[in-house]
């Protein structure tokens, strides 16, 4: 083990995995945590509620599609409604640096009552520090929230009820905002009109559950990307993943710049992507119901729950052979040539 | 996508499995030198689609791979340096070194930036006139012209604390030295980025010296497919000659600016290889002109010479001797999460590619 925190550790990849089992889950240990869902699912008299937490740190603070406080509240109320909870309430802590433009925050500030207002959940509790200069890069916002659950959709988070066959949907082209992000770093020279596609998708995934009862499992594809979840899935659970590289939606410029620097767009991050497995029946059905949905256009079904390679995620590429999708060892690197 | 789903038509790809399956009858092995081959062969399940009698063999083309340790000592010894911001593609940041890497040295508060092209080291430089900013130069002909034209644009503005530390090598001498070292192929899936910059010429003297069939290919599966036709129809008459396939980017005479640079800026020096050690006249060292952008010349260091890995086969596999599975290592001890030889690091290492795509 090493005896520092890396980078790495932060990338959402094997080291962040065995950071949060051998230390965190290791000493807060309790059945709750141990589920180790998107949300907590938690029981308070007959209520079943959602409860999630989440921070971020995104570098620029502003992006192309979106900034630090879209994504902080679109974040949760996404962690949440992939539960199969309706977001109600959310939180919010402010770490401010010394020396941030009072205007900068304010834009930040009236974005997350602007998608509040859109996912229809209210801000109702919040903390501000301010640190010195140096001591945090420009604003971190935590974010918590809590939903109420339907006791029928308790299992979604757990996929429990997955079987062979079953499809795997995709609400539109991925990679959108790991792209747009590396755009708007100062360290690539390259301009793009590739936005991050950062959205509250409460309304689609609400739309996705009243119309059938056969969703068996929901997960925001965000950091670590569409590979990330199904590795995920495929390895937790007794199935294996089968999914089609010509089926994925990729917007022709993102797949253009993810070439150009080497980078996968199945690992690059999404803010407004969820990864649905639905009963193979009801699979048209619910395609056809979010792509009604403004975040939900370009959905697709892209691949089906397999009896065979249990615990992998195998993907047929494009040219007819078939390969191993691994999770990430860490963050993508540029290839050097 | 234009120019990528041309050569990643299914239905072409086909035709020229089946073509190649027609027309192969030797038993023959087929070296892709370059790692970018090595990973496209393994993302797109080549082999799968190729008959028996003909095996691929992954090559020394994977430049995190076979630079030494020393060097990654070299350049963590370096980042300890308060006044030293080191720069360097991402490849470098993981690559384990004899107690340390790049990546757990940045924890440990150094200066380190992951670059995408050696002008961004540059105008680090300029910008931080009281730090000396390396840039540590691997990689082949490929990445050479752009250390080399930093380095041009360096001297002429007078940007004193630039430095290259270099461990640019180049491709045709390590060629030759597997095949004096007995390694047994029938022909070379040569580099096309590489080729790209030096033109054909360079592998006539492996054609006519060891009566080997080279292609120069391009990344795609079409490409690579259509290379490997060219190779087998070579092969099955008896022909040993340079090829272009990858004639969309490849020109005969290369890239004459980028030469230019590079003969303006390095001299040749012996360079140890991982695997097949020291090779005559392979690397490349800054010219006495421009001794001062050279970190060794500048800041020597001397530092003991660390020893490779217990039980890491990178040397054998590099030669095309063993394939990452005879590894006793790959896939237990070593993974890309916790890689122990350099060849697990690179995402264009032939075990990272075997992990990946094809455990």
């Amino acid at each position: 083990m090493n005896d520092k925190i890396l980078l790495n550790h932060g990338s959402g990849g094997k080291l962040t995995h065995n950071l949060i089992s051998n230390l965190f889950v290791k000493y807060f240990d309790n059945p709750i945590l141990k589920q180790q869902t998107d949300s907590a699912l938690l029981k308070i008299d007959s209520a079943l509620i959602a409860f999630t937490t989440d921070s971020y740190v995104v570098d620029p603070i502003f992006f192309p599609g979106g900034n630090i406080g879209k994504l902080a509240v679109c974040g949760t109320v996404n962690d949440l409604s992939v539960s199969g909870a309706e977001p109600k309430y959310i939180s919010c802590g402010f770490i401010i640096e010394e020396g941030l433009l009072f205007t900068d925050l304010e834009k930040i500030v009236k974005a997350m009552a602007e998608e509040a207002k859109k996912a229809g959940v209210l801000i109702v509790t919040g903390d501000t520090k301010v640190v010195d200069k140096g001591k945090c890069d420009k604003l971190f916002i935590n974010t918590s929230g809590i939903g109420l659950l339907d006791e029928k959709r308790k299992d979604i988070s757990f996929g429990k009820n997955i079987v062979a066959g079953d499809k795997i949907i995709i609400n539109g082209d991925i990679a959108d905002h790991g792209t747009a992000i590396l755009c708007a770093r100062n360290s690539v020279e390259y301009s793009s009109d590739i936005l991050s596609d950062c959205a509250p998708l409460n309304h689609l995934i609400k739309k996705a559950l009243n119309s059938s009862q056969q969703i068996k499992f929901m997960r925001d594809a965000t950091r670590g990307g569409l590979a990330t979840v199904l590795c995920e899935l495929a390895e937790k659970n007794n199935f294996g993943i089968c999914i089609e590289e010509s089926m994925i939606p990729v917007k022709e410029n993102v797949r253009g710049l993810c070439e150009v620097f080497g980078f996968d767009p199945l690992y690059m991050a999404n803010e407004g992507k969820v990864v649905m497995v639905v009963g193979k029946e009801d699979a048209e059905k619910v395609l056809a119901e979010i792509q009604k949905d403004e975040n939900g256009k370009n959905s697709a079904i892209i691949g089906e729950i397999t009896e065979d390679n249990k615990g992998m995620l195998i993907m047929k590429t494009s040219i007819g052979g078939k390969r191993i999708v691994d999770m990430l060892a860490g963050e993508q690197l540029p290839r050097i040539c | 996508m234009k120019y990528i789903d041309e050569y990643r038509d299914k239905s072409l790809v086909l035709k020229l499995a089946e073509e190649i399956k027609r027309i192969s009858k030797k038993e023959i092995s087929l070296m892709e030198v370059c790692g970018g081959h090595t990973m496209s062969i393994q993302k797109f399940g080549i082999p799968t689609l190729l008959p028996a009698n003909i095996r691929l063999i992954s090559g020394p083309g994977c430049p995190v791979c076979v630079s030494s340790k020393l060097f990654i000592d070299k350049a963590i010894e370096y980042s300890k340096n308060k006044d030293v911001i080191i720069t360097t593609f991402g490849d470098l940041i993981r690559v384990p070194g004899s107690s340390s890497s790049l990546e757990k040295e940045k924890a440990n508060g150094a200066d380190i930036h992951i670059v995408y092209s050696p002008l961004t080291a540059l105008q680090l430089a300029e910008q931080n006139p009281d730090k000396k900013v390396i840039f540590l130069g691997i990689g082949f002909e490929t990445t050479s012209p752009g250390s080399a034209a930093t380095v041009i644009e360096a001297y002429k503005k007078n940007i004193d604390n630039f430095f290259l530390f270099s461990a640019h090598k180049i491709m045709p001498p390590a060629m030759a030295a597997l095949i004096d070292e007995g390694v047994k192929l029938n022909g070379y899936i040569c580099p096309g980025h590489v080729s790209t910059i030096t033109g054909s010429s360079i592998y006539e003297p492996i054609a006519n010296n060891y009566k080997l069939s080279c292609v120069i290919t391009g990344f795609e599966p079409v490409d690579i497919l259509e290379s490997i036709y060219m190779l087998v129809k070579q092969i099955e008459n008896n022909v040993a000659k340079v090829e272009i396939q990858y004639k969309r980017v490849v020109k005969a005479e290369g890239n004459l600016k980028a030469q230019a640079a590079m003969n303006e800026v390095f001299d040749l020096q012996d360079d140890w290889w991982r695997g097949l050690g020291i090779i005559k006249n392979s690397g490349n060292k800054l010219k006495e002109k421009y001794k001062k952008h050279d970190a060794e010349y500048v800041m020597p260091l001397n530092i003991p010479e660390p020893k490779e890995p217990k039980g890491c086969l990178c040397g054998e596999i590099l030669k095309g001797l063993k394939s990452p599975k005879e590894c006793k290592l790959f896939g237990k001890a070593c993974t890309p999460s916790e890689p122990i030889g350099a060849c697990m690091v690179s995402s264009e290492g032939a075990c990272h590619a075997n992990f990946k795509y094809n455990r």
